[in-house]
């Protein structure tokens, strides 16, 4: 118990001491999972709202694979980009693998059906009230589609920060196409895994204390952002 | 592009036929009143004139205009009014803008009709924030300033108190004396002796009565028409 006890004074003190290893490693961990946030909301919205406004077959089909596919084991993300990035595999010329491009890239590709997912159920219920309206005055697929997402903005700041979250929470993809290489790859996720194993708890505890308050912080701000919206605009 | 014109239109929804057969001519002009009591097929009626849904079978012809078969030139409100989450004046700016209205005259004529239904007051406030009665007038503001030959109204005032009524129906008439043909449901008595010139009766998806206001009230020509009129409860 005393252990820690003391692991976590000295996670504290690694905190507040500004302390070079343990920010380089949050600095990277926001610039992967906000760069790979950034690539699934500008794949995942679109996408989602064409989803919401178009009738077509196969959409049913379509809709159950991406549910399943908001549910994607990271490992198994993890493991397919290696595949692809790996010095055999068809994109292994990029030499991408172990690279902080490989850990935004897998990470897109986990975000992008969750942002899809969920702003397509945002975006369909706005649908569903605004259809009959928006085309009596006419207004083609893509403008309605535009429409659609400037009018639920504040839900969907919730839906891309769901998403922030589990980029920034998730280990098993950045750990097998970053690798974990100190100074390079290590984020705050691989970094509590390896010292945990290790046994370095306060460096560990340290990360876990600023991992939680990041996604804290995070929900706080998404839930400030909707309340306030909904007063201002009804 | 009016006359509009309906030949043996009918409309089915799951093996169910909602509109049986209905033919009829809209002229510009005269206030047309659709009536008819809930579930008679008021509303697919006008959603089919509109174009918002598509004839089973039958033909629905705009012998006025060239060969559009849904020109841009109307307009629909509907009972629960559509707000987007903007201010009353954007709300109003987005409809211009669609109808490829150039911006300064979007501007100008969104003050006009806002200051015309009286919400020149709020123009700024959020289109939600507004009453039931406001945002209603704020859709007919919408409508009106796209300068529509001919504007559906779905049941505006069903949801409205009768202040806010009197008000609709105000400017439902400042809009058709500015030359806007009237097309609009109720199952309102009073308000059909009060806005209509002409009168489509409606009955279990069949047009059951199609007659000039007073003709109607006075000697409807089938028995479910003066079966309406005698029940509905006299203070309505």
């Amino acid at each position: 118990m005393g252990d820690v006890t003391s692991a976590f004074d000295e996670a504290v003190r690694l905190i507040f001491a500004a302390d070079g290893t343990l920010y380089g490693i949050v600095l990277l961990s926001l610039q992967v999972s906000l760069t790979a946030v950034a690539v699934a909301t500008a794949i995942g919205l679109p996408l989602g709202a064409a989803l919401a406004i178009r009738r077509f077959p196969g959409r049913p089909v379509l809709l159950v694979a991406l549910n399943a596919l908001m549910g994607l084991p990271p490992v198994v993300v993890g493991l397919v980009v290696y595949l692809l990035l790996s010095r055999a595999g068809p994109l292994g010329e990029l030499g991408l693998l172990f690279t902080p491009t490989a850990m935004v890239i897998a990470q897109a590709i986990l975000v992008t059906p969750i942002i899809a997912g969920l702003s397509r159920q945002v975006l369909e219920d706005a649908w569903h009230e605004y259809e009959e309206q928006l085309r009596s005055l006419g207004a083609t697929a893509s403008r309605a589609a535009a429409t659609l997402l400037w009018d639920t903005r504040y839900s969907l700041v919730t839906v891309v920060l769901a998403g922030f979250g589990r980029a920034a929470a998730e280990v098993g993809a950045v750990i097998i196409v970053g690798g974990n290489i100190d100074g390079v790859t290590r984020v705050m996720t691989t970094a509590i895994s390896l010292e945990t194993s290790k046994g370095d708890l306060p460096l560990a505890l340290g990360l876990g204390l600023i991992l939680v308050a990041v996604v804290v912080l995070i929900n706080a701000a998404a839930q400030i952002i909707k309340t306030a919206a909904a007063r201002r605009y009804g | 592009m009016l006359p509009l014109i309906l030949e043996d239109v009918s409309f089915a929804a799951g093996g169910r036929a909602i509109i049986d057969r209905v033919s009829c001519t809209f002229t510009a002009g005269p206030r047309t009143l659709i009536l008819g009591p809930n579930g008679s097929g008021k509303s697919v009626l006008m959603r089919l004139c509109h174009g918002l849904l598509t004839p089973t079978s039958g033909r629905i012809v705009w012998r006025g205009s060239r060969d559009d078969l849904r020109p841009r030139a109307q307009a629909m409100v509907f009972q629960r009014p559509v707000m987007l989450r903007r201010a009353a004046f954007a709300n109003v700016t987005y409809g211009l803008a669609l109808a490829g209205v150039g911006k300064a005259d979007r501007d100008e004529r969104a003050r006009e009709v806002l200051d015309a239904v009286g919400l020149g007051r709020v123009a700024n406030r959020p289109a939600r924030v507004l009453s039931g009665g406001e945002q209603q007038k704020l859709a007919l503001a919408r409508a009106w300033a796209l300068e529509p030959e001919v504007l559906f109204l779905d049941e505006p005032t069903a949801n409205l108190d009768p202040a806010a009524t009197r008000e609709v129906e105000r400017i439902v008439d400042q809009i058709h004396e500015s030359g806007t043909k009237i097309v609009m449901t109720t199952h309102n008595l009073g308000q059909a002796r009060r806005l209509a010139d002409e009168i489509l009766f409606m009955s279990g998806g069949r047009l059951a009565d199609h007659a000039p206001v007073e003709r109607f009230f006075a000697q409807p020509s089938t028995a479910e028409a003066a079966a309406f009129i005698k029940g509905e409860l006299p203070w309505t």
